[in-house]
């Protein structure tokens, strides 16, 4: 089972965190801070897998990706492959980039909620739900053409006449 | 002007599909990411958590307005902060009936809360109202909230609904629906187990997407219970056929692998159900070779499969073809340049190894290449690796490396983890004593903070009882040798406690035993040390005790004693000192020193602390005391477990201290005061140790006789972890009767090539046999080489036989090589002398190592070979190969016996020609009845020219590798027959 999905960008401030067993905030900020520490101490040129059962506990492996100024960290267990949870990650930014055009660190930033959406079409409650981005995509772009079509019922108005005050 | 800004930088920071953000979350963003410290961006937090506090209560605020509101709660709150004051706003938004509005609150609520959370009552109606919607999306929210925040007392509340929802028409509700199921099980699996039957009907959903998300699930189901499942052996191999087969829609490629996360859970089911199960294990044997041929080992996901194909491979019921492609596979993970298929490789070899040990001598280089790796990953995965292979001939090495590691880390878990595995190989492969206590001392002294104390103990019994062996010179000679040791390590700073502890004890037990250091100049170190750590009551409590042992002894010894001005001072302050066990040791001490040289004799023999101490549990000499009391009136004891209903605890003191925070009042009357429990120890009936605590208990009167010092605590495991470090037994490989048929059935094949052309044979075909050889010939020649590679010697990685007792070097050639062997040995050792130049000692003899090792792993098979010829030698043939295994003196004996018969000598000597291939199989023909009686010298004279031949081809296919070859290693010999 995966534990946790973290993007942290390379000064180790938290872009997402995604914990599937629930963890206090403060646990989370110190797990960040300690998966962080380990990361930026790694040279680029080793393996994407770290030891990290002395911050998460027995039977956790971690393995991240450093894509530009972004790490992304998936922490799982030893039902799942750690090469393939490799693939997991490149499946999420692969979905990203096809949802933003080239993803940056400020989409990332600034779509705080369509990440976790995209997060929550590829990982289910722990378990490897899709791996294929462009399925992916299709979910999400019926979930925005969908949340856009209520939008423009209840929420458009609202904003049109807030844009002919202004 | 300002509104143009804002939503110029919008459009320019990409925010698009209608999650566009308002100004002020973009400030909040840009601020923060441009806060120069902590310090810096936690003030701005705490502004925006105020500004947020006050607006978001405020009443009427726009949905659209909340629902930014909302996220940036998310987003203070992962960046550490407490936004519980909004929680309930997010609970609000998700009875909204917009969808994005009710999405938002569902991602915050997942996010917000755990599933103990008060709120969640408020939710789990919303829940329930969505799970029923028509629109799938809101039912898929909902799902995802499921997962979260449903806990084991609300499931029922929304089980019903999920399990209808397995039929749903979508698929993609359907695969959430499972999934949370799943997750149903793993909270509470009391609460769905009626419906478990779901996922297997699920297994046969149209959608192969459903399919695979029922094989979470599945997997958990089979890890806990195998044998309900293995009915769906054939179903599971019939999908991952299809599947590998690419027979599912192109959509479920990924990097044109077809559906690759299916595959690896498959493979991952598939060896939990042929884990140990011929039948099942056979009817997998096709398509994972399948797979594993079609595997695109270019891509990343390739591998992945691979490396699953290779863990399933190590847990199935063993197939040599498959190991072969295994095998293949993981050499060319580690010959890849990427770290993360190194790391796959040596973890891969690790999980081969089980089975067939002889793989890693292949990788040698490329393990050794890993272990000085830069990464530490890569590092830590070796020595675990390191760790699977250590037997007793290349501990020395490994653990060395692992504490050469240790030394250099600073990451306690870590550290401590790799220094119990130092502890645990160095017990159990130790190849002296000597070498044990070194590396003890070496493991204590950095890292003597982290090891259990029980290691402690052992070491300290492991000194006192000595090899097991009745060699008293011997265990004199590594008592001193201890105590030399410890006494250059006192003097430096800042010692761990523990290891403090045995300095002292062993110090006090045998600094003066053998006369080589004055009373004087021992008792000064134990002082400096109490004054050092004068912190560490524990310390001190053994130094003192050190203490009386030596004047006890010397004063038994007749000679005078004068106790030095600082120990008299260091005994005066403990005499005062706040702990009374220091207090009673400095009073035990002093009153000690007063008696006489017979008293002091019998309380403190010398050298006594293994000898069995007799506890009188009866306390039979207080009869007569107890008698007169009687006689004077006294209450008659009562057993405790006699005394009256209330009585059941223990002892008075706790019955008391029960009584009393139990009840506040007691209304009944106070029974008579019982007499007090008779005092259970008097000093004198303990005379090898003061320090011993007597606890009049069966279990641990047993072990007594070990350490008496040791603490009653640990003692039961004491005993056990010594008898490792004793005897030594190796760690189990795989399953003994599988492996042994195993070992059988690939022999075959073997056979009958090698007896059509051995000679041709035996390099052109070097994987079958490795796959030949016996199982239960431990991981062998890879940690010879390594240990050659390291250190340029042969001599001190020779293999120990496990049966074997410490100690003893030099009786080990003799042992290990019965004498008819010894010629053979010495004899290619000479050939190889002539034919190839001696070893530069660097990390070349690897190579050449591998070289001369592949000859002689040979030899098993061939003594079958050997021994199957005439037929008539066949049963004893078995037998051999039986002996073999378990340990050369066996061998030896067996061999004696046999050798008066005919066909048992013949049957004999063909293993005593060690690695000659071509002897064997000619001669064994041709001399079937000749040579018998003096096995020993006629292979030696006979094996001369084959053995030449032999080495010639040897040195071929050394050249082949490019390679140098050096000398034979004899000790290979070794591992060959046991």
């Amino acid at each position: 089972m995966i534990q946790s999905v973290l993007v942290m960008n390379t000064q180790g401030k938290p872009r997402l965190a995604k914990f599937y067993d629930f963890q206090p905030v403060e646990k989370q900020q110190e797990l960040m801070r300690s998966v962080f520490s380990v990361l930026c101490s790694r040279a680029g040129s080793v393996s994407s897998f770290v030891d990290t059962e002395s911050i998460f506990g027995p039977d956790t492996r971690l393995v991240y990706k450093h894509y530009a100024t972004l790490y992304f960290v998936v922490i799982f267990d030893s039902s799942e492959n750690e090469l393939a949870m490799a693939d997991l990650i490149q499946v999420f930014v692969e979905t990203l980039d096809k949802c933003f055009k080239n993803v940056c660190e400020l989409d990332v930033v600034f779509n705080y909620s369509k990440i976790h959406t995209v997060l929550d079409e590829i990982i289910f409650g722990g378990q490897v739900l899709e791996t294929s981005s462009t399925e992916v995509m299709k979910a999400i772009e019926e979930i925005s053409k969908l949340e856009t079509a209520s939008n423009a019922i209840n929420l458009v108005p609202k904003s049109v006449s807030g844009w002919g005050t202004r | 002007m300002e509104q143009l800004k804002t939503i110029g930088r919008e459009l320019a920071m990409g925010s698009q599909g209608g999650f566009g953000q308002s100004k002020e979350f973009l400030d909040l963003v840009k601020s923060i990411g441009e806060a120069r410290s902590k310090a810096e961006e936690d003030r701005i937090v705490l502004h925006e958590i105020e500004t947020l506090k006050r607006r978001i209560s405020e009443p009427d605020i726009p949905k659209r307005k909340m629902k930014e509101f909302i996220i940036r709660l998310v987003y203070v709150e992962m960046l550490g902060h407490d936004a519980s004051f909004g929680y309930i706003h997010a609970v609000k938004m998700t009875h909204d009936d917009n969808l994005l509005l009710k999405r938002t609150g569902y991602l915050a609520v997942t996010l917000f809360l755990n599933e103990d959370h008060d709120l969640i009552i408020l939710i789990v109606n919303t829940i329930q109202k969505d799970l029923k919607s028509d629109n799938y999306l809101v039912v898929c929210a909902a799902l995802n909230a499921v997962c979260k925040l449903i806990n084991e007392e609300t499931i029922p509340a929304v089980l019903p609904q999920i399990v209808e929802l397995l039929g749903h028409s979508k698929e993609a509700v359907r695969k959430k629906a499972i999934m949370a199921l799943h997750r149903f099980y793993q909270k509470s699996p009391s609460s769905v187990s009626h419906l478990v039957c779901n996922f297997r009907k699920r297994l046969c959903d149209n959608d192969p997407g459903v399919m695979g998300a029922t094989l979470c699930p599945l997997f958990d189901l089979i890890t806990i219970d195998v044998n309900s499942y293995k009915d769906l052996v054939n179903s599971l191999v019939s999908i991952l056929k299809q599947v590998a087969e690419r027979r599912l829609p192109k959509s479920y490629d990924y990097h044109q692998m077809p559906a690759p996360f299916i595959q690896i859970r498959l493979l991952k089911i598939l060896a939990l159900l042929g884990s140990g199960d011929k039948q099942a294990s056979g009817n997998m044997y096709t398509v994972i070779s399948d797979i594993i041929k079609k595997c695109d080992s270019s891509s990343n996901i390739g591998n992945a499969i691979l490396y699953e194909s290779i863990c399933c491979v190590s847990l199935i019921y063993p197939n040599p073809k498959l190991l072969e492609a295994a095998a293949d596979v993981i050499s060319r993970f580690l010959k890849s340049d990427s770290h993360n298929l190194k790391y796959m490789g040596i973890d891969a070899l690790g999980r081969l190894i089980r089975i067939s040990p002889e793989i890693a001598e292949k990788h040698q280089l490329a393990v050794i290449d890993c272990l000085e790796d830069p990464d530490d990953t890569l590092k830590r995965k070796t020595f675990e690796l390191l760790y699977k292979m250590t037997k007793s001939s290349n501990v020395e090495v490994i653990v060395d490396r692992m504490i050469d590691y240790m030394i250099s880390i600073n990451d306690s878990h870590y550290k401590t983890y790799i220094a119990s595995r130092c502890v645990e190989l160095a017990e159990q492969f130790a190849p002296s004593n000597h070498w044990f206590i070194q590396t003890m001392n070496k493991v204590f002294e950095h890292a003597g903070d982290l090891v259990n104390i029980k290691v402690a103990h052992n070491l300290m019994r492991l000194i006192a009882e000595g090899f097991g062996e009745d060699d008293a010179a011997a265990d004199s000679q590594l008592r001193s040798s201890a105590v030399e040791s410890y006494l250059r390590i006192i003097g430096e700073p800042k010692l761990p406690s523990v290891f403090l502890q045995v300095i002292c004890w062993v110090l006090g037990e045998y600094g003066t035993a053998d006369g080589k250091y004055s009373a004087s100049y021992i008792t000064g170190k134990l002082c400096d040390v109490a004054e050092a750590y004068s912190s560490d009551e524990t310390v001190k409590a053994y130094a003192v005790t050190a203490l009386m042992k030596i004047y006890a002894f010397e004063m038994a010894a007749g000679r005078k004693v004068d106790m030095l001005s600082e120990c008299q001072s260091l005994v005066e302050e403990l005499s005062a000192s706040h702990s009374t066990d220091l207090q009673q040791r400095a009073y035990e001490l002093l009153a000690l020193t007063r008696l006489d040289v017979h008293a002091i004799e019998s309380i403190m023999p010398p050298d006594a602390s293994c000898e069995d101490i007799e506890i009188d549990k009866n306390l039979s000499f207080l009869n007569s005391y107890v008698q007169q009391a009687l006689e004077n009136g006294a209450q008659p004891y009562i057993l405790e477990n006699e005394r009256a209903g209330s009585w059941n605890i223990n002892n008075l003191r706790s019955h008391d201290h029960h009584e009393a925070s139990q009840h506040g009042l007691r209304f009944e009357a106070y029974e008579l005061p019982k007499p007090p429990v008779l005092p259970t120890v008097s000093p004198s009936s303990f005379p090898a140790s003061t320090e011993l605590v007597p606890v009049p208990e069966p279990s641990y009167l047993r072990e007594v006789h070990l350490v008496s010092s040791v603490s009653d605590a640990g003692s039961s495991e004491l005993k056990l972890h010594l008898d490792g470090v004793q005897r030594k037994w190796g760690r189990p490989t795989y399953s003994s009767p599988s492996s042994s048929t195993s070992s059988s059935t690939s022999q075959k094949p073997v056979n009958g090539v090698s007896q059509a052309d051995v000679s041709s044979t035996i390099h052109s075909k070097p994987h079958e046999n490795y796959g030949s050889r016996k199982p239960q010939v431990e991981i062998s020649e890879e940690k010879q080489k390594l240990a050659a590679s390291l250190f340029g010697g042969s001599s001190k990685t020779e293999k120990r036989p496990s049966s074997h007792k410490i100690a003893k070097a030099s009786g080990n050639a003799v042992e290990r090589s019965q004498a008819p062997k010894t010629t053979v040995v010495s004899n290619e050792a000479q050939v190889n002398k002539t034919y190839h130049e001696p070893p530069p000692p660097d990390l070349l003899d690897l190579g050449e190592q591998t070289v001369s090792s592949s000859a002689p792993s040979l030899d098993p098979f061939k003594q079958l070979e050997g021994l199957l010829d005439p037929s008539q030698v066949t049963s004893t043939g078995n037998h051999d190969v039986a002996a073999d295994t378990k340990s050369p003196d066996i061998m030896a004996l067996y061999a004696e016996t046999t050798a008066i018969t005919q066909s048992g000598s013949g049957g004999y000597s063909i293993p005593s020609s060690g690695d000659d291939v071509n002897l064997i199989s000619g001669w064994s023909n041709a001399t079937t009845n000749s040579s018998h009686g003096e096995t020993a010298v006629t292979p030696a004279s006979q094996s001369k020219g084959p053995n030449l031949r032999d080495a010639l081809q040897k040195d071929s296919l050394v050249r082949q590798m490019g390679v140098t070859p050096a000398t034979q290693n004899p000790n290979l010999f070794k591992d060959l027959l046991g």
